[in-house]
Order: C-alpha cells, then structure tokens, then sequence
C-alpha cells in the first residue's frame, strides 16, 4: 500500500514540493492537499501584475484543477486545518472532516502582520496576500476615491502601483525616512521616492499611524502628530507573520516560525514544513527562491533520494513596478572594515553601490541600470575575490564585448527583439514560454524556448528577462548547485570524493555518490569522464561517455559530416606538409578548405567513413590530431618574433613550437588555447589567450585567463620570468592547475575570476615546490596523453572498423 | 508497399555498450542501439529537429542525446522528449541467439 502524504497549506511552496516530488517518485504517495483558499494554487507573486490590470486570474493559475486530478491528487480546497493530532497522525479539518498521514507536509505560508491599532478592523482595511485582497482592492478603486497604503517596503509600493494605475488617489505611509528600508539605502531611496512621485504618488515619511478611523467602512487615517488624511481602502503592508498557530496548537516546537532541521523536518521527524511558515537556522524567507530550493530538499527527502540538505540561501529583490529599474541583494549596510564602491548620475537616475567585506561582495544596490545585478548576486554567492576586477566593477560588463548583444536594457526591448542570436528566440518568445509554463528558472527557460542554451552569451539578458516577468532572481545557489538532474551534488563534491574515495570508472562514481540513473544522462557523463582521467591520468576513460567530436576526433558539422584540422606546430608549415594537405584534399574530395582563425588549415565536409583512412595518409605525412574539436589544448598563436621581424625581442615562433609540443593532446576542462607575441605589440593577440606569453628585451611576461570567443576577457599577468625553462614550467603548472581545479566546462576566464587571481599567484608564483609538484604531475598526465588519436584509429586499426556502417542493405 | 523484410545485420558485441552503429540502407541510415542493460534499439538515424545524426549521440537508459542540439530522443518510442516535439521513425529489431535481425 502506498504510504498517505497530506500537505496542509495550498500554495507556492507546498505545491512546488508536490511537483518536485512527483519528479522524482511519481508514484510513492498518495497525496491529499489541504487549502484554506477556494483555488487551485496559484502566483501569488503575480497579485501584483493581477492588481495593476497586467494580468487576469487565469494567466496566473500554476496548477489547474486538472492537473490535480491528473496526478491523483486529492485537492481539499476551501476549508482550513483546524487541528493536528500527531498521536492518530490525523489532520482534522475545520467542517470536522478528518484526513489520515504517513507524513505531514506543513505549507501554510504566512498572514499580513496587521497593526494592533483602534479601527483595524473596520470595513476596507486589509493586507495584501490574497485573490481576494485584490478583489477587494479592484472593488474599492470602482467605488472609492482615496488609497493608504501603509508600509513602504516591496509590497506597499507594488499595491499602490496597482492602485494608482486602478485610478485611485494614494499616498504610502512609512514609519522611517528611507522607503524600502530593508532593500536600499537612502540615496537610492530618494531616487525611486522621487521617480514615483512623478509618477503621482503621494508619500508621508517618518510618520506613526495611530488610529483608523470610522463608523462601518473606514473614513480616515490619524497619525501620532494629529494629523488626518481622508481613506476609504487601507492596506496593511507592513511585514508578514509566519502562519504557525496550527503547528503550535499541535505541540510542534515554533520559534517566529516552525522551526527545522536542514532536511526541512520539524522536532517530529513525520511532520516536514516548507515555505514562509519556516524557521531555519534562525532566518525565515519571504521570497520564493529560497522557498524553492526547500522543496527541492523536501521532495528528495520524502523519496528516500540521496542526502541532499538544505543550508540557507542568500537572496536578491526587484520591484516589480513598471519603468522602476531596481536590484538589491545581500547585506548593502558598511560596517567598519566594509569597502564601498559608488557610482551616481542622479540626473540619469542612476545609482550602484557595492559593498565589499575582504574584497568579496557582500551587498549591492542598483538603481536605473541594473543589467549587472545577476553578475553581482552571482559574485555574491560564489564569494569571487574581487581584488583585480575594482577597477572595472561598476562599469557594465556588457560593454566589454558580449558579443552580438552589446547595449541592450532589456525592459526596453520589443518583443520582437532577438534575444537569442543562436537559435532565434526573441524576447516575447520567452515571456510567452515563462507565463505559459510557469517557468522559474534559467534551466527551464532554456530547456523550454532553447534561449541561451547554446553558446549562453545571452545568459544575462535571459536572466534579466526572467526576473522582470516573475519578479525575482530565481537561480538555485550555484557554489550548490548540482552537476545535473541525476544527482545532488555539486562538482566540487564530485571532483572531491573520485580523489579521495579513489573512484575510477562511472559506476564507481554513480555507486558512491547514489547517482539517481545508473546511466547518468549527456551532461554528467562526459563530466565525471573528465574529473577521473584527470585525478588518474592514463587508468579509466570511456569513449561513450565523450561528447561526440572526442570520440570521432573531429567537428560534427550541421549535415553530420566532419571537419578534419591537422596540428601545425605553432602556426609553422612545410611546402611538403602544404603538398600533402593539398593531395588528401584532392584524393578525399574534401569540399573545403579554410585557413582557421588558429593559424591552421582545416578541410570540411569529411563522411565520417573517411576519416580513419584520410587520417593515415596525414600521419604519412608526418601529421597528428589538432585537437581543434576537443576540451583540450587546441593552438599555440604565434608571431615571427626575433627570427625575422625588426622589433622582436626573442624568438616567439621556436617558443611557441616548444609551447605546443610540452602541452598537445592534454584534455582540459574546456578549450584552452595559447600564444607567444614576440613584443609588446602582441601581434599573437596573447592577451587573450588562456595562457599568453608576450616576449619583452628582459625576457617574458605570462598571462593567464583571457579568451577572445563570447564574452572577451583580456588576461591576468601572472609574473614575469627570465629564461625559456621558466616560460615552460609555469606553463606547465598552471595548466595543471587548471586541470585539476576547475570545474568541467569552465574556460580559465571564469575559473580565474572565481578562484581569484591572488590563489593562482601563491600556488604557482609565490611556492617553487608547489609549482614544480604541479609542473610534475602534468608530465605525468601528458604520459598517458601524447598519443595520437588519429594514429589509434587510423585505417587498418580495429578502432577504425567503428567509423563504418555495421551493414549495407 | 514493399514486404516488410527481417535481415541480419550482424553480432551485439559490434556495437559498443551505451553506443551505436549504422546500418546503411538505400533510404538513409539506421542506427542500431545498445543500452547499458543490453536492450537495443533501431531507429532513423536522423534527428526529428534538424536531422542530426542521433547515432553519434550520447546513450544513457533507452535515450539517446542528440549531437547537433542536444535533444533527447527516447528509443522506443522515437519521439523527442521534454518540451521538444518530434518523432523519428523506429524499427523492430530482434536478438536471436547471438545475432541481431533487422525488420524492415
Ligand atoms: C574553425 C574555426 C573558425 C575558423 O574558420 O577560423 C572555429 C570553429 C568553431 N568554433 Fe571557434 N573556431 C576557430 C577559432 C576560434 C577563435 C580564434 C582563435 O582561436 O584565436 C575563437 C576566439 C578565441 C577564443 O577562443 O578565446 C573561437 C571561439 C569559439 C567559441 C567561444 C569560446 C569562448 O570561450 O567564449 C566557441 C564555443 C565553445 O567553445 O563553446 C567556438 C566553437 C567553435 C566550433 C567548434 C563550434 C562547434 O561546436 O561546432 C566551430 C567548429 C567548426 C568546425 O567544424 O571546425 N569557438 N574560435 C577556428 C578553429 C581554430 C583552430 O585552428 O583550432
Ligand atoms: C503581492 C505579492 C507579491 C509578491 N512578489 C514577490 C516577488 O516578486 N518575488 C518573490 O520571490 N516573492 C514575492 N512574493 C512572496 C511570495 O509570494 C511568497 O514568498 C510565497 O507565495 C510563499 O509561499 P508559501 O507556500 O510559503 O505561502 P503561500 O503561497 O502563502 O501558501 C500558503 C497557503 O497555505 C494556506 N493555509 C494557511 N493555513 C492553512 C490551514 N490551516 N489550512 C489550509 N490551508 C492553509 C494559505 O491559505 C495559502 O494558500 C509576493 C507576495 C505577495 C503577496
Ligand atoms: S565557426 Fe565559430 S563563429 Fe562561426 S558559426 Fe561556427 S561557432 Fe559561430
Ligand atoms: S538536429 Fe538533433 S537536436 Fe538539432
């Protein structure tokens, strides 16, 4: 018999449990939900949209009665929970009907904190949570003339947006001179008070409400100082209470809310809580990212699945009033010790603050421009040392080459604006996807329109998108995230337990870690393939696990064909090795031949049947693999250097030359690319480059973590050395560095920037036994990797008989 | 209609564990799968989104992840999974003893 999960509470965070748990374990449970409202469960986020006339009650309903029935979900809706006896594990509800449980899930959220003032409780004074809030609201704007909102925070902004925009008259009341004074600072406050009031809202700072005043219906609003205003809909949006009387009355212990464990469990082990009605660890939320990663916990809990736990989340904010451009996330108070980065343009209306703790960001407020914030919360949540980036910090990243997507605001992009340059998704495209699917994250985004699911130099603007549609940065905490849908743990844990668990094939890994398909799926695969071949070099690799350019040792082109680029040792090339280029191209009937932006020649349109047999006529000729298809070193760029140009200073061709031969054939974590520039004026675009050398009179400066591609990124220096030795086993050591540190699919652009380059100085520059060690165990690694693929799969080898159709018909 | 045709077209240890090989035909190829619980498949090797080739692709449970744009094609059924649509014709394909036979 199944075992009986009952839900008390039908809302965001219960039912998104239900929906991750139904993932998961379809058929574990049999699921009844208890609801106080008479709905199926929708977006409460989108009250507001609903309020100002953006949105109807349809557009925002998550879960149709439908889909309840469809997953067999008994759906009790428009009754409360009285009580909970956890001695019959039994819920009763308010009309006496009783509901027996396995296991309880409490989801009720929480209730507008309304004041404890005379009149709060005369007709027209509400809060602001409910469907029916909102009608009431759109009632009163048709009968009624004048609005208060009392609270200035998120959600008394936004009602008075919907209330002005139902053609009400409303003036905000706040307690503190600063509005939003747990998400800004003053000056930002002033310029979003000032951007409102020219939109026609009125404002009372600093001022105590001390009395509602009226017979039946409210009439007016007193303050402290005797001041009264006329009023005939008052909205309480001064906080929220975390809803617990239920659990309390049934003995569970509560602090502000239900307290839990990081298994989301209260002090009775049946009984699991989710939501705002939570305490955990001492903080309660009330956004639902945080919300959402809880009952991602939850559901994994409730299957029996894996270990995950919940840790706390950090949180970011919007305000989702049109024309209002606003970030905040984290702690944006300096304390003593705290660095504060600022930038103003108050006539642009435009404000960044950053608030850095040992040069990591530890808050930010934006105002009028805020495409960076995704950039910053992600900084935030990774702590990335910001040390070298200060310089730059505020100013938009997007100036710095996104390619093809430049200056874009995204709030002002039509919706038939490209969003995505590699699968032609516009903008209303994704908005239509996200309000039609209840989409919330970035994955489901991508996995729904494909925008930014290819090269994702559009991750940002999608973000962007995102957040104005729903509200929020929705993103799961990435440091935590974890490699992909078959597991729970980050690459981080990954990478760590196949070193110290010595775990060396898949199954190993998938065993240890309870990976969640034996199989693993197209992204962890080639992930785990990489973490082991780099923590063992030369004892496990599995071709099926490899994307398939590394198993056919060639770029799949569009019509399933191949592109074939032989290496050319730092851009050096023979007539003879021209000659043999020129009759595989004639023999093989190659449709095109093209001199590639890394200084080689690449021949396209090879069938993949011909490729053992042209790659034995190119190692004829003295020919290995380039690599030009892997997550390995591709090129060495070089310049003429000394050899025969008048300003070179050393010789950046045989240094290059060197270069290659020390690092071909190394698998990396992504593609990595060098290049030696024989001066300053860097003619191999060194600077660029995930390891550069520019040659100088004195001997050679070292860059690291720079790539041209989607986002530029100019290099780190990392030191400067004197001899050619030097160049070799710096190089040698940072790659391995690289290798052994990153995270699979992350360039050394992005590696550096979250590691920071101060780490990378102290392993390589700073400790000669660590940069030799490091230096050592790459020639270990290049021992087992020196081969070349060509050679093993070349025509007459057995390898070779795969690349054939296994029969004719 | 042409009679449907059984053929053999050769031994499971030809195709390797979690992969694929061809069979060539006159109306374009069919990959022939090997799961990792040693099932197989045999559909069109043509992807229903831009006709990639999905033996070339990553196998994982009766999957098969697309190389050109990483749909996921089911290899049962044929038809693309999760929010994409599409479906690429399947075959019967049958293990009898040692060799593996093809219905056309
Ligand atoms: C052939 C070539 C273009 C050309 O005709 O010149 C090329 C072709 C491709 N590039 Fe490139 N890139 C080529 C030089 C470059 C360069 C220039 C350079 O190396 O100096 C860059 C910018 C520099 C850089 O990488 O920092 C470049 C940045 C990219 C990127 C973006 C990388 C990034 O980190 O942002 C990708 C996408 C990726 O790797 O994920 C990419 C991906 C690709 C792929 C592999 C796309 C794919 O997955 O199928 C293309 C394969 C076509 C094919 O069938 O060969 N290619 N690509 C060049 C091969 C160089 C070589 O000899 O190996
Ligand atoms: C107007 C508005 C705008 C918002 N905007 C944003 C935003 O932009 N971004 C963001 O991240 N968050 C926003 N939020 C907050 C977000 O909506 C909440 O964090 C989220 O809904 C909390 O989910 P929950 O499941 O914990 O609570 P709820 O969604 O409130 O669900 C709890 C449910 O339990 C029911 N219930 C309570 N007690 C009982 C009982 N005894 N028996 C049966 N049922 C019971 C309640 O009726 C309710 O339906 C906004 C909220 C509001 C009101
Ligand atoms: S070669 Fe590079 S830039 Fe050109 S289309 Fe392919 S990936 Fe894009
Ligand atoms: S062709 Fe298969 S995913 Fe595009």
């Amino acid at each position: 018999m199944r075992e009986k999960l009952v839900v008390i509470g039908n809302g965001m965070a219960g039912m998104r449990t239900v929906e991750e748990l139904l993932k998961v374990a379809p058929q574990q449970y049999e699921i009844t939900v208890i609801g106080d409202e008479p709905h199926p469960n929708y977006n409460r986020i989108m009250l507001s949209p609903l309020l100002a006339g953006d949105k109807q009650f349809d557009d925002i309903i998550l879960n149709t009665p439908e889909w309840y029935s469809k997953h067999n979900i008994n759906l009790l809706a428009g009754t409360p929970a009285a009580s909970i006896h956890r001695g019959r594990r039994e819920v009763t509800l308010a009309d006496q009907r009783t509901v027996h449980y396995d296991r309880l899930l409490l989801a009720t959220g929480s209730l507008p904190f309304i004041l404890p003032i005379p009149g709060n409780d005369l007709e027209g004074v509400i809060g602001f949570r409910t469907l029916e809030d909102v009608e009431s609201m759109i009632n009163a704007a048709q009968n009624h003339k004048h609005a208060v909102i009392i609270g200035g925070g998120l959600l008394g902004l936004e009602a008075a947006n919907g209330l002005k925009r139902q053609g009400m008259s409303v003036t905000v009341v706040h307690i503190s001179s600063v509005m939003m004074n747990q998400q800004l600072d003053d000056a930002a406050s002033q310029l979003l008070k000032r951007k409102l009031e020219d939109d026609g809202l009125k404002f009372l700072l600093e001022a105590e409400t001390e009395a509602i005043l009226g017979k039946q219906r409210v009439e007016a609003v007193r303050f402290k100082d005797g001041l009264e205003i006329p009023a005939d809909l008052v909205v309480m949006a001064v906080g929220i209470r975390p809803s617990i009387d239920l659990a309390k009355s049934s003995g569970l212990y509560c602090n502000r809310g239900v307290v839990v464990s990081d298994t989301m469990q209260s002090y009775d082990p049946k009984i699991y809580a989710v939501g705002e009605c939570v305490e955990h660890r001492g903080t309660t939320y009330g956004l639902v990212a945080p919300l959402f990663e809880q009952a991602k916990v939850v559901a994994n809990h409730l299957a029996q699945y894996g270990i995950g736990i919940y840790s706390g989340s950090v949180t970011s904010t919007k305000l989702k009033v049109t024309g209002v451009d606003l970030f905040s996330a984290g702690n944006f108070r300096e304390e003593e010790g705290d660095d504060v980065l600022l930038y103003q343009d108050p006539n642009r209306g435009i404000y960044k603050k950053l608030v850095l703790a040992n040069n990591r960001i530890k808050g930010a407020v934006l105002y009028g421009d805020t495409i960076d914030g995704a950039r910053y919360f992600q900084m935030m949540r990774d702590s990335t040392d910001v040390t070298e980036l200060r310089d730059s910090l505020l100013f938009r990243q997007a100036h710095l080459g996104d390619s093809g997507h430049g200056d874009l605001q995204v709030m002002s992009l039509p919706d038939n604006a490209e969003v995505c340059g590699c699968n032609g998704v516009c903008k209303g495209d994704i908005t239509q996807a996200i309000h039609k699917n209840n989409l919330f994250t970035l994955d489901e985004v991508r996995s729904h329109t494909k925008a930014s699911a290819s090269c994702g130099s559009c991750t940002a603007l999608v973000e962007q998108i995102l957040a104005s549609t729903v509200g929020e940065g929705y993103e799961e905490t990435p440091n935590q995230k974890p490699v992909c849908g078959c597991t729970t743990f980050p690459h981080d844990q990954v990478q760590k337990a196949i070193k110290t668990l010595e775990l060396k094939s898949h199954d190993a890994v998938f065993h240890a870690l309870e990976w969640k398909n034996s199989d693993g799926c197209h992204i962890c695969r080639p992930a785990v393939n990489y973490y082991i071949l780099a923590a063992w070099p030369g004892e496990y690799d599995d071709p099926q696990s490899r994307f398939v350019n590394e198993r056919a040792h060639g770029n799949i082109q569009k019509d399933g064909s191949y592109s074939v680029v032989p290496r050319m040792w730092g851009g050096l090339t023979t007539p003879d090795e021209l000659r043999a280029i020129a009759d595989v191209a004639d023999k093989f009937k190659v449709p095109e031949v093209k001199v590639t932006g890394g200084q080689r020649i690449d021949l396209f349109g090879i069938q993949k049947e011909d490729l053992p047999a042209l790659w034995s006529d190119l190692n004829e000729a003295g020919f290995v693999s380039g690599h030009a298809y892997g997550k390995a070193m591709r090129t060495v760029k070089t310049c003429v250097g000394s050899q025969w140009c008048r300003f070179g200073t050393q010789d950046s061709t045989g240094l290059g030359v060197k270069l290659e031969q020390l690092t071909w054939g190394s698998w990396m974590p992504h593609k990595f690319k060098l290049a030696v520039s024989g001066c300053p004026r860097n003619c191999a675009e060194a600077t660029i480059k995930d390891f550069g050398v520019v040659c100088v009179d004195s001997g050679y400066e070292l860059h690291i973590g720079g790539n041209g591609g989607i986002k530029v990124r100019v290099t780190d220096l990392l030191t400067k050395v004197d001899s050619e030795e030097e160049v070799m086993e710096y190089c040698a050591a940072f790659t391995q560095f690289y290798r052994e540190d990153a995270y699979y699919l992350e360039r050394t652009a992005p590696w550096v920037e979250r590691v920071g380059l101060h780490l990378i100085k102290e392993k390589i520059v700073e400790n000669e036994t660590l940069r030799k060690e490091l230096a050592e165990r790459f020639a270990i690694s290049q021992q087992s990797a020196q081969i070349d693929p060509w050679e093993q799969h070349a025509a007459g080898t057995e390898a070779a008989q795969t690349f054939m159709p296994m029969a004719s018909l | 209609m042409n009679q449907p045709k059984r053929i053999e077209i050769g031994k499971p240890s030809q195709i390797p564990l979690r992969g694929s090989r061809t069979v060539s035909t006159d109306e374009g190829d069919i990959a022939i799968f090997r799961t990792a619980e040693e099932t197989f498949f045999a559909v069109k090797d043509s992807c229903p989104h831009r006709q990639g080739p999905l033996s070339q692709g990553i196998v994982h449970g009766n999957r098969v992840t697309c190389p050109l744009h990483n749909w996921v094609i089911d290899l049962e059924s044929g038809e693309a999974t999760g929010p994409d649509k599409g479906c690429t014709p399947t075959y019967q394909i049958e293990l009898e003893g040692d060799l593996l036979y093809l219905t056309q």
